[in-house]
């Protein structure tokens, strides 16, 4: 072969290192150095090395029994109480054994060991980088369009396994974040399956109630109360939607979701336990107190022939708390 | 025998090659260089107290009778996953005491943590050449909290499931690509069809422990590159690590420390309940429970979300919800600039151009300390207002008043702090010994008959303080004023110090 293609001879990219001609026979002998210990830095530190001895073996001891304690507690049965009593015993008084005899029974010291700087030179540098970029140059000058493909292939690669790797780990939201299960007629139904009537529900109470086609859905909880025998109108366009004093706000709290279920008759507030945000039923619950930002959406009721509670139509606005997409509606 | 064993091993290994180096490692001593090292070995313990729990645990919401033996229960329909943490609680011998170690030990992991960045962040050990590592000890404790938080939602009991619901809501607040983060965590509009708690279980127990893993590596690896900062004191210089080598002494004192963590957790997990969860009940949306507070380390986030104003922007067609600002601005923030951080402080100092080995005591850079502990104020705040409902109660005055006290805090109390921080490390400053240990003192006669007192070496070659050299612009400041002439010891006057 000509020169143009090398002589087969490989070049030493890192020269150094023991050479394999030096190689012990068999394995290299175990040979020992005394190091000298006799500087005062290699003295214990204990003042009293006797004592610590004495102290550190009472720590071993107490660990021994706290070990064996709870093996006897885990064969009886023990409370939980008596196994990990037992357990943190024997580990602690192991800990400070092992701690004291590490502190006070080895050389006092201080030793000192020196440090370079960091930075590396101009030298190093240099050659680090000459090894990079001159031959990284042989390997990408004029193949650029190789490196193009290259990179073209794998960004393909990234995105098609972006899919399953990310699209399949669920359903994308779509309208799903604007409605929940309560339709036109929808029964109002307890959790007990029971479609609510207006008898079972006295006055001052609450109950949380489902369309009976979702009973104890997370979206479509509502809360039923019932403070006054009287329709109530929270705001003109509402005049029908809680006949006889029923009346229904959606149950999620349009800060982060809890539930809002705390019911205060006195002041005719409801309460969400997480931030404490406060509710005004006879406004339309509207957020009177705390952080969140918009009154619960309410249900529409009307009490068919039968006496049963029922919705109009569903919700007219997203339950819950805000998304990005939901639109800036107040 | 050994010898052989050592020769094989070492033919092949090369350990004497570079291993002698590591024997050698100096460890200083300062007790604050401990806190990181009980971070480590409460994971340690996570680690260990996690495997155990992973045998008996299910990860599922298939919903299940329970049939255990905590009577209180019998009958209750519960998901898999609250059943088998009953029962392995009740039913499994001292597992109950594993899982309140496991619990403690998180929060342990966690406190530590944040204690170990305080200290490297009031020391400055975060400076050149360490920056890196300092972000990484950063994403540590986004991991740790991120992995605690995933931790006890696990049970599927009624107070991680309202945090659950919170953790969706908040998702679903970031802008553009809300709800589909929350969608594509959870599998589908919350409460997701089941695919909660096994997909928190994988996260929780392989996906981030493994990230953790590799990032401790890594965060371990370049303190060994880097070698320890050090504190200022005699024989401690920019150029060498004083203090005790790996072989034996730390090895021996560190291997005791890992045994008391583990003790103090085993005497919490023995003695304090945590995470009661036959108290609480299983998880059902509609219910909720009155005493809602997360685990501690989540409490400045509960605290943001309730003190926030109800504010949301309205934009057309689009909104940028309340819960963005406290549940994903807020942390978002915090831990940029903390990452951020040694950049913001080289810049404003200029001192890049130079690596720092030597710690600084607080005192020394007033102004570092003084933001420190104003920032540190604030999400002090945050946390005492995850308590608002507790307070108002305990102290019967209304939630509002709370509210407001918490609101108006949260701004005036760093502002009240920066000062204070501030004056106080001056005045440290111009008390040269204040804080520093005492050496003892020998009595001793001299030859006429008096008594005298020098100081006891503290240990064999010991000369006592030295004087801590003066920054040059100091000397160049004290030369210009005519204070200093010429070489030699001098008492510098107070107001130049
Ligand atoms: S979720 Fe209701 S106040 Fe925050």
């Amino acid at each position: 072969m000509s020169d143009e293609h090398g002589s087969g001879v490989p070049v030493n990219l890192s020269p150094g290192g023991r050479p394999l001609g030096q190689r012990d026979p068999h394995a290299s002998p175990v040979q020992r150095v005394q190091v000298d210990l006799s500087a005062p830095q290699f003295q214990v530190a204990a003042k009293n090395p006797k004592r610590t001895e004495r102290t550190t073996l009472v720590f071993f001891l107490l660990a021994l029994a706290g070990f064996a304690g709870f093996g006897a507690a885990y064969t009886q049965n023990a409370s939980n109480f008596l196994l990990g009593l037992s357990m943190a015993l024997g580990l602690l008084m192991f800990g400070f054994g092992v701690a004291s005899w590490g502190m006070f029974l080895m050389p006092r010291g201080p030793f000192e060991e020196p440090r370079a700087l960091m930075q590396t030179t101009p030298e190093e540098k240099r050659l680090f980088l000459g090894d990079f970029e001159s031959r990284g140059k042989v390997a990408i000058e004029r193949r650029g369009f190789l490196a193009k493909a290259m990179g073209a292939a794998a960004a393909v690669l990234g995105i098609v396994t972006a899919f399953p790797l990310i699209r399949s780990l669920g359903p994308l939201p779509k309208k799903s974040l604007y409605r929940t299960k309560w339709r036109k007629g929808s029964y109002v139904t307890d959790i007990n399956n029971r479609r609510v009537k207006v008898d079972d529900i006295d006055v001052g109470s609450m109950v949380t109630v489902f369309p009976q086609d979702d009973v104890g859905g997370a979206i479509s909880q509502t809360v039923l109360l019932h403070p006054q025998t009287t329709d109530i109108v929270t705001m003109t366009g509402r005049e029908t939607w809680a006949p006889q004093g029923f009346i229904a706000f959606s149950k999620v709290c349009t800060h982060a979701g809890c539930p809002v279920g705390l019911y205060e008759q006195a002041t005719e507030q409801l309460l969400c336990p997480c931030h404490q945000s406060l509710f005004d039923i006879y406004s339309g619950a509207e957020p009177v107190f705390g952080p969140a930002p918009r009154p619960l959406p309410q249900l529409p009721l009307y009490i068919d022939s039968r006496g049963y509670i029922r919705a109009q139509t569903g919700y007219d606005e997203p339950v819950g708390p805000g998304f990005w997409e939901r639109g800036g509606t107040t | 025998m050994i010898d052989r064993l050592f020769n094989w091993m070492d033919d092949r290994l090369a350990i004497s090659r570079g291993g002698r180096h590591l024997l050698n490692k100096i460890f200083p001593d300062h007790w604050s260089f401990m806190l990181g090292e009980i971070a480590l070995y409460s994971f340690i313990v996570l680690l260990l107290t996690g495997i155990f729990l992973t045998l008996y645990f299910v990860p599922s919401e298939a919903t299940t009778i329970y049939h255990g033996s905590y009577r209180p229960l019998d009958g209750a329909h519960v998901s898999e996953a609250f059943a088998s943490t009953v029962n392995l609680s009740f039913a499994v011998r001292g597992g109950l005491l594993v899982r309140q170690m496991h619990h403690w030990a998180a929060n342990i992991f966690v406190g530590s943590i944040v204690v170990h960045m305080l200290r490297v962040f009031f020391t400055g050990a975060f400076r050149r050449p360490r920056e890196v590592n300092w972000i990484i000890g950063a994403n540590l404790l986004i991991l740790a909290i991120f992995n605690g938080f995933l931790g006890y939602s696990l049970p599927d009991d009624l107070v991680s499931g309202t945090g659950i619901r919170i953790a969706f809501s908040i998702l679903e607040s970031v802008p553009f690509v809300g709800s589909y983060l929350a969608f594509f965590l959870f599998g589908g509009l919350y409460p997701g069809n089941g695919a909660i708690i096994p997909r928190f279980f994988i996260i929780h127990v392989l996906i981030l422990p493994l990230i953790i893993l590799g990032l401790l590596g890594a965060h371990l690896g370049l303190l060994v590159r880097h070698k320890h900062t050090q504190f200022k004191q005699p024989g401690a210089r920019e150029d060498n690590v004083v203090g005790t080598p790996l072989w034996p002494s730390f090895m021996t004192k560190t291997l005791g420390f890992f045994f008391l963590t583990t003790g103090v957790t085993a005497l919490l997990g023995a003695l304090v309940q945590i995470n009661p969860i036959w108290q609480y009940g299983q998880y059902y949306p509609w219910k909720v429970s009155y005493a809602v507070q997360p685990d501690w380390y989540m409490g400045w986030l509960d605290g943001a979300l309730r003190i926030m104003p109800s504010w949301e922007i309205h934009l057309p067609g689009h909104m940028i919800p309340n819960a963005f600002f406290p549940g994903v601005l807020l942390p978002g923030v915090t831990f940029t600039v903390i990452m951020l951080w040694p950049f913001l402080e080289a810049k404003l100092t200029g001192e890049h151009v130079r690596e720092h080995h030597l710690l600084d005591r607080p005192r020394d850079r007033p102004v570092r300390t003084a933001t420190g502990a104003a920032v540190f104020a604030f999400y002090f705040v945050l946390f005492g207002a995850s308590a608002t409902d507790v307070l108002a109660n305990y102290l019967s005055i209304t939630l509002n008043t709370v509210l407001w006290t918490f609101r108006i805090a949260a701004i005036v109390v760093p502002i009240i702090v920066w000062p204070i921080a501030y004056r106080i490390c001056k005045e440290l400053q111009r008390t040269p010994n204040a804080g520093k240990r005492k050496v003892h003192n020998i009595v001793v006669r001299d030859a006429n008959g008096g008594y005298r007192t020098i100081p006891a070496e503290e240990y064999p070659g010991y000369v006592g303080a030295e004087l801590e050299p003066l920054d040059v612009e100091k000397i160049e400041v004290l030369t210009a004023a005519g204070k200093v002439t010429e070489p030699g010891v001098y008492e510098i006057p107070r107001d130049y110090r």
